[in-house]
């Protein structure tokens, strides 16, 4: 059998310290002004910030509001202003914070629905804008796939990285640009942009551009870098960023390589499936 | 994959390579140039100054220095009017003053730098 092995560090029952959570309280309806509440809260080896919100919400206040699904850096739900910085609340060590006191406040450069909960719907229509899946011309086989679309592991590795993205809002909370110019679509929606356009098996570069290399997109960036730096799953977008820039001069000079979107992989008409492997299930769509 | 943004920032790209050679020249001219002893004299001396605007190619680099400054210094204010999250009837109507003010002080400029260059050169 298979020990669980945790990545969080070996959490224990011993109290080490008690810490002062203070948060910023926002509710439309009943707190229109808002208002920091402390909570003193027992902190054991390995909790979370998303434990101590647990604790504070079964154990001192009920009300307290926040965001969060699969408690494991995944989901993206639980992003929040931890002491001055973004950071998801489930991978954030209290005791890593190497603080007596807490600050816990929601995402900045989005409007708050209620206390620690963002408003992520600008995030989601500047994501949508830049149309993060795959354009190709032929459109009947998209919409009725007889195969696979070719890509070798180079390929593959091109964009690998910026398909990590779980659309937390970290990188747009931590953007400087982000927080005056409303309309600068950001680095999650630039660098998901980027992500497409460098699939083999995408050709709608030219479809994205007017967003990507609008007024307010990659050319708004000053590569302050802090988006990377927020990033939790090291997706690094203002590199992505300044390589939308490079490929934008590149085609400023006619220097950019025309691209072909990866033909269908040929059907495999030889060999012998391993034992014990079942049948592919049927497609449902 | 070309926008009218891509090709503005491009623009601005050159101009600013174009700032770094021709200010660099600028700069060797009237500091370094004495230090060194390649020029004689002092360069801001008025006679100085109406020598080098004799000179066709001191005149056609001051102009092409003046067309990028401006270019590079205005399309980098447009940008950072265009952050503080103005409407898109604003940045139409900054666009047009920009380009506008641009065009006069390049007029302005580049009649200052060919008339001296013109009137000395006995033209």
């Amino acid at each position: 059998m298979i020990e669980p092995v945790s990545t969080q560090g070996e959490k224990t029952d011993e109290i080490v310290k008690n810490v002062k959570f203070k948060v910023l309280r926002f509710d439309r309806d009943t707190i229109p002004s808002p208002r920091v509440d402390s909570f003193d809260v027992p902190v054991k080896k390995g909790m979370t910030v998303l434990d101590a919100l647990q604790y504070i919400k079964e154990n001192l206040d009920s009300t307290l509001s926040w965001r969060f699904s699969c408690r494991m850096g995944v989901c993206g739900s639980c992003g929040m202003f931890i002491n001055g910085f973004p950071r998801l609340a489930c991978n954030t060590q209290v005791l890593e914070l190497e603080a007596d006191v807490v600050d816990l406040k929601p995402l900045p450069n989005f409007d708050t629905i209620k206390d620690l909960v963002p408003d992520l719907a600008v995030l989601f229509e500047k994501h949508r804008s830049v149309r993060p899946f795959t354009l190709r011309k032929d459109i009947a086989e998209l919409d009725n796939p007889s195969g696979e679309f070719f890509q070798t592991t180079d390929e593959l590795q091109r964009y690998l990285q910026f398909a990590y993205c779980i659309k937390c809002g970290l990188c747009m909370a931590a953007c400087p640009t982000v927080a005056t110019d409303r309309r600068y679509l950001g680095p999650q929606a630039l660098t998901q942009a980027h992500r497409y356009n460098m699939d083999s098996r995408d050709e709608g570069r030219d479809e994205r551009k007017d967003e990507a290399l609008g007024t307010h997109g990659v050319f708004r960036c000053h590569f302050a870098g802090a988006c990377s730096e927020a990033c939790p799953k090291g997706v690094d977008p203002a590199f992505a960023i300044q390589l939308m820039k490079r490929d934008a001069l590149k085609a400023s000079f006619g220097l950019l390589r025309k691209k072909k979107a990866a033909p269908l992989a040929p059907k495999v008409t030889s060999g012998k499936r391993m034992e014990g492997v079942p049948d592919a299930p049927k497609r449902t769509v | 994959m070309r926008t009218r943004e891509s090709t503005l920032w491009t623009w601005h790209l050159v101009a600013g390579a174009v700032i770094l050679v021709l200010l660099g020249i600028h700069m060797f001219i009237m500091h370094l140039a004495d230090f060194f002893g390649t020029v004689q004299g002092d360069v801001l001396e008025f006679s100085s100054v109406m020598e080098r605007s004799l000179d066709a190619t001191f005149a056609v680099m001051y102009v092409v220095l003046l067309a990028a400054a401006l270019y590079h210094g205005l399309y980098g204010l447009r940008n950072i009017i265009f952050e503080l999250s103005i409407s898109e009837r604003a940045e139409r109507v900054i666009s047009v003053l920009l380009v506008l003010a641009g065009v006069a002080l390049f007029l302005v400029g580049a009649y200052g730098t060919l008339a001296v260059h013109s009137a000395q050169a006995g033209v």
